[in-house]
C-alpha cells in the first residue's frame, strides 16, 4: 500500500477534538435527560389513555418516527426563524435530539408500562394509593427496568445521530472531524481517529447509562 | 523521377510547408483576423453565469456578451470557440482561437505563457450581507456571526483575518450557508461574487450586498505572446466599454450587480 499515514497532522488539532468530544457528550446528557422525560409522559399518556394528550402523543410519535432526524434539525433550525422563532444551532440541535429521543422513548417505555399486569394496579389502588402514587411507585420503576436496555441502546443511538447536527455548524466531533479534514486534507485518518472516538464515547454512553439505571430504579428485579 | 529525386522533392516541400506555416502562425493576429473579417474567441460554457449555454442551445453568459461586444467594436464577426478551464490556455497558444475570454485569472504561470489585457470581469471572494449592515472592512464583522462554506478559499482566508470575536459559522456546502443566511441564522456570509448573484437572482428574501473584498482575482483576456497589435485594441476596446458603460450593464445582467469602479 502506498498510503502514508500522517496522524501526527490530525493530532496538531487535538484541541478541536477534545472540544468536539465534550460537545457531543453535553448534546447527548441534555438530550437524553429531557428526551426521556418527554417519552415517560409520552409513555403514560399513552397507555393509559389520558384524552387528549394520549393522541396527541401518537400523532407526534407517527411524526417523529417516520421522518429523518436531519430533515427534522434542517425544519427546526432554517425553518423556525422563518416563523419569527430565534434560535441558535445549539438550541436548535438539543431541540432536535429532545424530540426525536421523546418519540422513539415514548414507545419503548409505553411497551414496559403495558407489561405491568393488572393485578400489580388493582393491589395498589386497593391500598388506596392514589393515581399519581400507583404511577410513581408501582407502575414505572418495574416498567422502566423492563425496558432500560432497549432505553441504553436508543440513548446510543442518538448520541451516534447526533453527528448530522455538523450539518447546522454545532461543532460536535463530527464537525471537528469534517474541519480539520478540510485544513489538513487528511481525510483518512482523521476519520479514523474519530470513528475510534466515537466507539469509545458509544461504550462509554451505555455504561453510564446503565449505572444510571441501577441509581433510578434500582437493581433488576428477577 | 527515380525514388531519390522523389525524397528529395517530398523533403523539399516539408521544409517549404513548415516555413509557410510558420510564418503564418507568426503573422499578425489583428490583421490575419481582419483580413478574413472574423475574429475567434474562446468562451466556456460550463461555467454561470460567465458561460452556459441557453435553452435554445446557443451559449450565453457575460463572457460570450463581452467576446460580442468586442468583435462588434472591431467590426468582426465573431466564431466562438467552447472551451473548458483546463484547455483554454491550449486553444490559444496552439492557434485555434485568436482571443480567450473565459473567466481567467492572471498567475505567474499564466504570464509566462500568454499574455493578458486589462480586466474586464470582477471576481472575487467577499463578505456580503444586507444592506441594512454597515461593514466596510475586516475590523467591522468583530462581534457578528459570518456564515461561510467550511474548507472553502474564503473559509481560509477569512479565519486568518477575522477579529478574535467574530463567530465563523462554517457549514457543509454553499446552499446550507446560503440558507442559514436567507432564514436569518448568520448575519453575513464570506461567499464568492458569483455565488452571490446567483443568490440575488434567485431569491428576494434578503438581498446580497458586497461588503469587502478578500480575495480579488478578476477575469482578463487572454492574448497569445508577440500579439502587440491585438492586445493594444483588445485593451483600448475593453477601456472604451468601461466608459461607455456597455461593461456595466454587461455585470448587471449576469451579475446582479455594477462594475466595481476600480476595476
Amino acid at each position: 500500500m502506498a498510503y502514508s499515514f500522517d496522524f501526527a497532522a490530525v493530532l496538531d488539532y487535538r484541541e478541536v477534538l477534545v472540544a468536539g468530544t465534550l460537545r457531543t457528550l453535553a448534546l447527548t446528557a441534555v438530550g437524553a435527560i429531557f428526551g426521556l422525560s418527554l417519552g415517560v409522559l409520552g409513555a403514560v399518556s399513552r397507555a393509559w389513555r389520558l384524552a387528549p394528550y394520549d393522541r396527541i402523543f401518537s400523532v407526534y410519535v407517527e411524526l417523529i418516527r417516520n421522518t429523518p432526524f436531519l430533515v427534522q434539525l434542517f425544519f427546526i433550525f432554517f425553518g423556525l426563524p422563518s416563523f419569527g422563532i430565534k434560535i441558535n444551532e445549539w438550541q436548535a440541535a438539543i431541540l432536535a435530539m429532545v424530540i426525536n429521543l421523546g418519540a422513539y422513548s415514548t414507545e419503548i417505555i409505553r411497551a414496559g408500562i403495558e407489561a405491568t399486569p393488572r393485578g400489580q394496579i388493582e393491589a395498589a389502588q386497593s391500598l388506596a394509593m392514589t393515581r399519581s402514587q400507583i404511577f410513581r411507585k408501582v407502575v414505572l420503576p418495574p416498567a422502566l427496568s423492563k425496558v432500560w436496555p432497549s432505553i441504553c441502546s436508543q440513548v446510543v443511538i442518538v448520541m451516534l445521530g447526533s453527528s448530522v447536527c455538523s450539518q447546522i455548524a454545532a461543532e460536535e466531533l463530527t464537525f471537528a472531524a469534517n474541519f480539520i479534514q478540510s485544513r489538513n486534507f487528511r481525510a483518512f485518518e482523521t476519520y479514523f481517529m474519530v470513528t475510534g472516538m466515537y466507539f469509545v464515547l458509544a461504550i462509554m454512553v451505555r455504561q453510564i447509562m446503565i449505572q444510571a439505571g441501577q441509581c433510578l430504579i434500582g437493581r433488576r428485579r428477577k | 523521377m527515380n525514388k531519390r529525386h522523389f525524397i528529395r522533392t517530398l523533403l523539399a516541400t516539408a521544409i517549404l510547408g513548415t516555413t509557410v506555416f510558420a510564418l503564418n502562425a507568426h503573422a499578425d493576429a489583428l490583421s490575419s483576423a481582419e483580413k478574413i473579417g472574423m475574429i475567434r474567441i474562446a468562451v466556456p460554457q460550463d461555467f454561470p453565469p460567465f458561460g452556459t449555454v441557453g435553452p435554445d442551445l446557443k451559449p450565453r453568459g457575460y463572457d460570450i456578451d463581452v467576446a460580442n461586444l468586442i468583435g462588434r467594436e472591431l467590426k468582426l464577426k465573431v466564431e466562438l470557440i467552447p472551451v473548458s478551464s483546463t484547455n483554454r490556455i491550449p486553444y490559444l497558444s496552439t492557434g485555434k482561437a485568436d482571443l480567450v475570454i473565459s473567466s481567467l485569472g492572471k498567475n505567474p504561470d499564466r504570464e509566462k505563457v500568454i499574455d493578458f489585457s486589462i480586466a474586464y470581469a470582477p471576481f472575487f471572494n467577499g463578505i456580503f450581507g444586507p444592506a441594512d449592515l454597515s461593514i466596510k472592512k475586516v475590523e467591522d464583522t468583530a462581534g457578528k456571526t459570518v456564515g461561510v462554506t467550511r474548507g472553502s478559499v474564503e473559509d481560509l482566508e477569512y479565519s486568518k483575518v477575522a477579529p478574535g470575536n467574530t463567530t465563523i459559522k462554517r457549514f457543509e456546502d454553499n446552499n446550507a450557508t446560503i440558507s442559514a443566511y436567507l432564514s436569518g441564522q448568520v448575519q453575513l456570509i464570506a461567499t464568492g461574487n458569483v455565488v452571490a448573484a446567483a443568490v440575488n437572482e434567485s431569491s428576494k428574501l434578503r438581498r446580497l450586498e458586497t461588503k469587502f473584498l478578500i480575495k480579488n482575482s478578476p477575469c482578463y483576456v487572454g492574448v497569445n505572446k508577440g500579439e502587440v497589435a491585438l492586445l493594444a485594441k483588445v485593451n483600448e476596446v475593453i477601456a472604451k466599454l468601461k466608459k461607455s458603460g456597455d461593461l456595466n450593464q454587461v455585470s448587471q445582467r449576469w451579475l446582479q450587480a455594477p462594475l466595481p469602479s476600480d476595476l
